[in-house]
């Protein structure tokens, strides 16, 4: 698994290729129409790649569990609760807040996993709602008045030399969790759970602390996600997390990883959140109608794991 | 029963047992707090309400009993609900082969799942979450804004007692059936026909055994010689029409068809919350669709409750509706965290890995 970040592997390759494909479809789309060629433009895809970071720290997060066979569906609302107490606590210590919310919600699911051994797509899943019945409390049902801090919307939506601030924040994340996975023994150990968790508890490995900090680390990426989608529309709302949770999943299977876990590489989910974000905005801007845009989102995904993503001839 | 046998079966069946318990609880202080709980009306009121719930649960049950999931039962049950608003009105011949054909496309849909995963050797859960959006863009291109038609009297007929299907086509009624079975809500009579005439045959057939056989131990069946892939598609399959059924149903319900991909993803979770609660192992191999029917009555009488407590009682503060999510996502956790208590009488802990 060394060095698996610098290779460029099969589905890496099919995804790279898809993304031309899809520019070339769009660029040929507004040719015929509008006779420009706004897909290709340095802009266009700059804010394609601010769009991107957003999902793409969601995606991050969301790799990490699917790497060790564990699925968190808490995210939606991980996302929204950090957005909402970030905003509502205000001022120098809103980060912070927000950060402090993603590690109590993952140290959650993480205790909930790994000692009552509740299957983590169900426990995530009770969590989610619980998170959502404690907003919906907070805030009686709507949006809460109270709105992000000028760090927050300087994070989200700003840029420094031409590149988006939230492209910075998810690449220095990426950095981190690329550093933690291929140079440190929790890498590892998230590989070798991932194949084998009993193998990986009778080689010595901690598994319970290893099964709490992985869905920590989640659960803080996508608290830091909810926080710059608050300082993007500048306050946080109801619900703002749900369109998150699937095409989070989406981007790290088509980036090449194994939804049972323990093969995967981060250059497949960046590639990944790529793609779905602009399958989705090059769709929008071809005015394709909803029901179009979700057959197509479908046909995609099922489309490249056709191609790539096939399991091992079973004859035993 | 020899008293062996039924420790036997009573281990077994914990998760039934333990859901009906559930059930029966929560559903009694419903009935005791109703001022009207307990009559028929209330009984096919509550049943209606909870109809669509159990068949998508029994849809998600057959897949997760293979040790697979379908994350596309909300976006089948959707679809289908879409379809039936255009299709089931007319004529009687229309609104027949409309709801055949409403069944048949369902059933499809779980079939095309089933052969996706089987054949393209992919994981079942990313294949129905991507088949789950294509189905959502169906039911969005059939039905863009809700609305739509099911024929009136069968939507009458469908969602009273059984009596009221005599009385919606004018036909003559027994005195004694009158008085009797006529009383049973149409739903419950459905539902125990589902399971009389599809689940309980299935089951024992060797496809249906099968089923178990792929969920507790996938290269064992194929090495007895089981038809692995058969029992596979057929499961899917099964989903697929039986979330279609609970699709049909809830457009006769509300008289007309509505693609709400909220409710679908809705739906989805929380069949999944029901087949848990109802004693279906997710790792696939152990359980049943019955747990599940008790699972989805459970969770729905959940909500019953809120609407019934006196909200100047003691307990008053539970009657708050915006406290709804929060306590039953609560009983979820509760749910199955008690179910998973047994991890700590385990001695060694390599038993805990699957």
């Amino acid at each position: 698994m060394s060095f698996a970040f610098l290779q460029i592997d099969k589905p890496i390759k099919y995804a790279l290729g898809f993304i031309v494909v899809i520019l070339i479809i769009g660029t040929a789309y507004t040719l015929v129409t509008q006779g420009t060629m706004s897909f290709l433009s340095p802009n266009y895809l700059l804010q394609q790649l601010q769009v991107a970071s957003y999902l793409g720290l969601v995606a991050t997060g969301m790799m990490m569990v699917i790497l060790l066979g564990h699925i968190d569906l808490s995210v939606p609302w991980t996302l929204t609760t950090a957005a909402m107490v970030a905003t509502a606590v205000g001022g120098d210590m809103a980060i912070p807040a927000g950060l402090l919310t993603g590690l109590a919600i993952g140290l959650v699911n993480g205790l909930g996993v790994a000692f009552l051994r509740v299957p983590s797509m169900i426990f995530t899943l009770g969590v989610n709602t619980v998170l959502q019945g404690l907003m919906v409390i907070q805030t009686g049902g709507f949006s809460p008045q109270s709105h992000s801090t000028p760090i927050m919307e300087f994070l989200a939506s700003d840029s420094i030399l031409g590149i988006p601030m939230a492209l910075l924040v998810w690449l220095a994340i990426a950095a981190l969790i690329i550093f933690m996975l291929n140079r440190m023994p929790m890498g590892r150990y998230i590989f070798a759970m991932g194949n084998r968790e009993s193998a990986a508890y009778l080689s010595g490995i901690n598994t319970r602390v290893i099964l709490i900090g992985t869905f920590v680390i989640c659960s803080l990426c996508a608290s830091i996600a909810g926080m710059l989608l608050a300082g993007y529309s500048a306050k946080a709302y109801q619900g703002m997390g749900d369109l998150y949770l699937l095409p989070a999943i989406a981007a790290v299977v088509i980036g090449g990883t194994n939804i049972l876990g323990g093969k995967g590489t981060f250059a497949g989910t960046f590639v990944g959140a790529i793609l779905i974000v602009l399958l989705q905005s090059v769709l929008s801007v071809m005015q394709m109608p909803e029901a179009g845009r979700q057959v197509i989102y479908g046909c995609v995904i099922i489309g490249m794991l056709l191609v790539y993503g096939r399991g091992d001839k079973k004859e035993s | 029963m020899p008293m062996a046998n039924f420790r036997l079966w009573v281990n077994q069946n914990m998760g039934l047992l333990l859901s009906i318990c559930i059930f029966v609880l929560v559903y009694g202080l419903y009935t005791h707090l109703h001022p009207s709980g307990g009559t028929a009306k209330i009984f096919v009121q509550n049943a209606n309400e909870t109809f669509v719930l159990i068949m998508v649960a029994m849809a998600q049950t057959v897949p997760v009993l293979t040790g697979g999931l379908d994350l596309s039962v909300g976006a089948v049950m959707t679809m289908t609900n879409a379809l039936a608003s255009v299709v089931v009105n007319g004529s009687p011949t229309e609104v027949f082969f409309g709801i055949l054909l409403c069944l048949a496309v369902s059933g499809f849909a779980g079939f095309m799942n089933g052969c996706i995963i089987v054949y393209g050797r992919l994981q079942p859960i990313i294949v129905t979450l991507a088949t789950g959006a294509i189905f959502i863009g169906i039911a969005l291109f059939l039905r863009p804004t809700p609305g739509g038609k099911v024929d009136g009297d069968l939507s009458f007929a469908a969602t009273f007692d059984l009596n009221e299907i005599f009385y919606t086509y004018g036909w003559a009624i027994p005195k004694w059936f009158e008085s009797s079975i006529g009383l049973i809500p149409t739903p419950v009579a459905v539902l125990v026909l589902i399971v009389l005439v599809i689940w309980l045959p299935f089951r024992s057939s060797v496809t249906g055994r099968g089923c178990y056989a792929v969920g507790s131990a996938e290269g064992a069946a194929y090495m007895s010689g089981l038809d692995v892939n058969r029992s596979r598609i057929a499961a899917y399959t099964l989903a697929g029409l039986f979330a279609g059924i609970g699709g049909l149903y809830l457009a006769f319900q509300t008289g007309s068809g509505n693609a709400d991909v909220p409710q679908a993803g809705a739906y989805t979770l929380n069949s999944i919350a029901a087949v848990v609660i109802g004693g279906t192992s997710l790792y696939g191999g152990a359980g049943g669709v019955i747990g599940s029917i008790f699972g989805a009555m459970a969770l729905r009488s959940i909500s019953f409750n809120f609407r019934v407590f006196d909200a100047d009682g003691p307990f008053g503060f539970i009657s708050d509706p915006l406290l709804q999510p929060l306590f039953e996502g609560t009983i979820l956790l509760i749910a199955v965290s008690v179910g998973a208590a047994r991890v700590f009488q385990v001695k060694n802990r390599l038993n805990l890995f699957g």
